[in-house]
């Protein structure tokens, strides 16, 4: 396939996920900062938001007081954010638009739908209430869903199904170890000092972000423990969010490609090598030599991904 | 002026071909019909089929107007049509292949050679060059307009890159699920072959050294075009890749993409970017849309281009109004379709009663197109008259004149019931190395306000469905 082709997919599903994953994470952050002040600290919860959706700096280069207002209108329908929900609906449409001989009709309906219905929400904005916030977020999940599970549905399985289901688990695992990039202050096992149980909401806002909340106690069975947050966060293979199984899914990606194309590469080794390095650790290790740290290298390790499946397939 | 209406003729008896369609408007309830409009609209909003308008800020997407009624035409009306336009499509090429050749129509006189070689569509890099089979123009798009039930008019013969067959399309397949009913009482001619007989005339033209498959990819200047959305829905008809400038290279004189598999042979390209565009090595240093060595891979007869580069010197206006003398240098025949009465303000009798008559005229830039830089005389006000005289005593070359023709109109349905508008029709003319073909109907453009000559999508005009449906016997 044309190679730019394969780079519009790739993106294109950047896009969508991203925009799930901002929609998740404004309402488990909602739902901590409405607490009393004594279980959280609002004006941090709003900061840590845009932390962990990468457009913390955009935020203050913009001048605007950090605020609930202010933050949730700039991740949702700022348009001089490149990250907002906004944005990534447009520029997943962009996207689709330029390749729509890829995708099926239930794929470019779903896009273009959410598009025009994104557009009916951004005209009602001046009446927006927190319900229609509500409304709004629900909207995007569901959008993302439909999408999902049109690809998944209706699309051949040749290689611009997996360059699209690429694009998903990078950015999915980009999300998830921003996530905990951002809360691995409360997610340390040796947590008492800092907020003791009060952090309880902490936990399972990142749970929430995730949608993992329910997940937890089936895994689990017990009540909730920091450093069992993160492990399934990062290494339980049965949770479609963690870094793991996020890794077995690009792995075995691009393993379909390489089979298809003949050739493995530099992407495929690298994501194997990530893959690998998951699969050996424990949550020993990873508290032991830093949970900031590991997740900080599993950052810049999946970006670096990112890069090489752009040179290999010449996007 | 008299005004022939496609449904009720000049008098007002309802025309044989819409028979059936006016008996069933008697009866229909005018309820259904604002209910289907609404459909429709949604319809062709979720399929996403839209139109960019250059310079419209409120919106870079826009949908044109669909009107639901369709316009329909009888068999054997379309047989002499068809025949017409066959006709006339040979003899572009032929004039094509002549003037980059030889010239006998210019040594004969026949056409001035000063407005060949000194026309901006003539390209001097094509001159001494053949094209694969000696075809340049495989895909035309002929606007004809008709004031009675007699002849049909030539207005313009699109031989560049003509857009609009998307629309003829998904026209008809928005129509087969709105009106059902109205398809059984018809016997209409289909038109959904058309991307197969696209692709069988892309595949014939292919250069003669490819054997078996040719590689054959659709090239857009982007999603920011005009016709974009035409150029993803015929890619994806044809099952070809539909590439940008970006996408493609040359090496050694032979094109190829850019896959994720490495670099791929291409053999024929369909390209709807402007010839100006094509390489930026030949054409304009600036485009970024082209491909550097596109001309040289061309002239080494490695692809195919379709529509040839340098046809715009046949569909230009000033070439128009030679047509009838072209059809009989070469093909020895009568023209079997009209053309307008055209006046060719490079004579100066004919400046002068043009300038002296501007407010009954259409006066048109030779090369201007989609109904930009034109003046409708009798619509325009007195400072656009002076303006365009101003224009023409300056540079009379540049610009041809028309008699207002009384466009046909044809009823379509609006809020307030069912009204006349005055509309064209654009068949698309298919050359291929051994055949010629043309699918029954093309895309009939309609003025949605009252009155308005101006069909073009660009300026707010819509479309409709266009039937070819079998005469009935007498009695």
């Amino acid at each position: 396939m044309l190679s730019r082709t394969a780079d519009n997919l790739f993106w294109l599903a950047r896009y969508m996920e991203r925009a799930d994953f901002l929609s998740r994470a404004i309402e488990a952050s909602r739902r901590l900062a409405a607490l009393p002040k004594t279980y959280s600290n609002a004006e941090s919860e709003w900061e840590s938001v845009l932390l962990s959706s990468g457009s913390a700096q955009a935020f203050s280069q913009s001048g605007r007081p950090l605020d609930e207002e202010h933050v949730i209108e700039f991740l949702t329908f700022a348009t001089d954010n490149p990250g907002s929900i906004r944005n990534c609906i447009h520029l997943a449409r962009a996207n689709a638009r330029a390749v729509r001989t890829a995708l099926t009709i239930e794929m470019w309906e779903a896009i273009n739908g959410a598009f025009l219905e994104m557009q009916s929400f951004e005209e009602r904005r001046k009446t927006t209430s927190r319900e229609e916030l509500s409304h709004f977020l629900e909207f995007v999940k569901r959008t993302s869903l439909i999408y999902d599970g049109g690809a998944y549905r209706t699309m051949l399985r040749n290689d611009a199904y997996w360059f699209s289901r690429l694009g998903l688990f990078v950015e999915r695992a980009d999300n998830t170890a921003r996530l905990l990039d951002v809360k691995y202050h409360v997610l340390l096992p040796e947590k008492e000092v800092v907020g003791g149980s009060l952090d309880y909401f902490q936990w399972s806002a990142v749970l929430r972000a995730v949608s993992a909340h329910n997940a937890y106690h089936w895994v689990y069975r017990t009540s909730m423990k920091p450093w069992l947050v993160a492990d399934l966060l990062i290494l339980r293979p049965e949770m479609p969010r963690s870094l793991l199984s996020c890794y077995e899914s690009i792995v075995r990606n691009l393993d379909l490609l390489a089979r298809a194309h003949g050739r493995q590469g530099a992407a495929q080794r690298q994501a194997r090598k990530v893959h690998d390095h998951l699969q050996k650790l424990t949550m020993e290790n990873v508290f032991q030599n830093g949970l900031h740290e590991f997740v900080s290298s599993f950052i810049s390790e999946n970006n670096h991904l990112g890069a090489l499946i752009s040179e290999q397939y010449l996007f | 002026m008299i005004q022939f209406d496609e449904m009720s003729g000049i008098s007002g008896q309802t025309r044989a071909p819409y028979e059936r369609l006016s008996q069933w408007l008697t009866t229909v309830d005018p309820q259904l019909l604002a209910a289907r409009r609404d459909q429709a609209e949604l319809l062709f909003r979720r399929i996403g089929i839209t139109f960019a308008v250059y310079g419209s800020q409120e919106a870079t997407e826009r949908l044109i107007p669909f009107d639901i009624l369709p316009r329909i035409i009888s068999r054997s009306e379309w047989i002499m049509l068809e025949r017409g336009l066959i006709q006339r499509v040979t003899a572009l090429n032929m004039f094509l292949k002549d003037i980059y050749g030889d010239g006998e129509i210019l040594k004969a006189g026949i056409v001035p050679s000063d407005l060949i070689y000194r026309n901006p569509g003539f390209c001097t890099e094509m001159f001494g060059r053949r094209v694969p089979h000696d075809v340049f123009v495989h895909i035309a798009g002929v606007d004809v307009v008709r004031t009675d039930d007699q002849n049909f008019y030539v207005l313009e013969d699109n031989a560049r890159t003509p857009s609009g067959v998307s629309y003829m399309l998904e026209n008809r397949e928005v129509m087969m699920r709105l009106f059902p009913e109205l398809f059984a009482l018809h016997r209409v001619a289909p038109i959904e072959d058309y991307p197969n007989e696209l692709l069988a005339t892309l595949r014939s033209v292919a250069p003669p050294r490819v054997n078996g498959d040719p590689v054959i990819a659709l090239m857009t200047p982007g999603q920011y075009n005009s016709a974009f959305y035409e150029h993803s829905f015929l890619a994806d008809k044809l099952g070809i890749e539909l590439v940008e400038g970006r996408d493609l290279f040359v090496k050694d004189d032979v094109v190829f993409m850019r896959t994720t598999e490495g670099p791929r042979r291409v053999d024929v390209i369909y390209r709807r970017i402007d010839d100006d565009f094509l390489d930026p090595l030949t054409f304009r240093p600036d485009s970024a849309l082209g491909v550097a060595g596109l001309m040289g891979a061309y002239h080494a007869g490695n692809v195919t281009l379709a529509n040839a580069v340098g046809t715009g010197v046949a569909d230009d206006k000033a070439t128009y109004t030679y047509m009838p003398e072209i059809i009989r240098f070469y093909l020895n025949e009568e023209p079997l379709l009209q053309n307008v009465p055209t006046y060719r303000c490079r004579e100066p009798e004919a400046l002068s009663y043009v300038l002296s008559h501007l407010n009954e005229l259409v006066v048109k830039e030779v090369n201007g197109s989609g109904g930009y830089g034109m003046l409708v005389g009798p619509h325009a006000s007195k400072a656009q008259i002076e303006e365009f005289r101003l224009k023409l005593t300056s540079n009379p070359d540049n610009f041809i004149a028309q008699p207002t023709l009384a466009l046909s109109t044809c009823p379509i349905s609006v809020a307030q019931g069912i009204v006349p508008r005055h509309v064209d029709l654009r068949p698309f003319v298919l050359q291929g190395a051994k055949s010629t073909r043309v699918v029954p109907g093309g895309l009939t453009r309609v003025a949605m306000t009252e009155n308005s000559l101006v069909v073009n999508s660009s300026q707010g005009g819509g479309t409709k469905d266009t039937w070819v449906v079998d005469d009935i016997a007498p009695g």
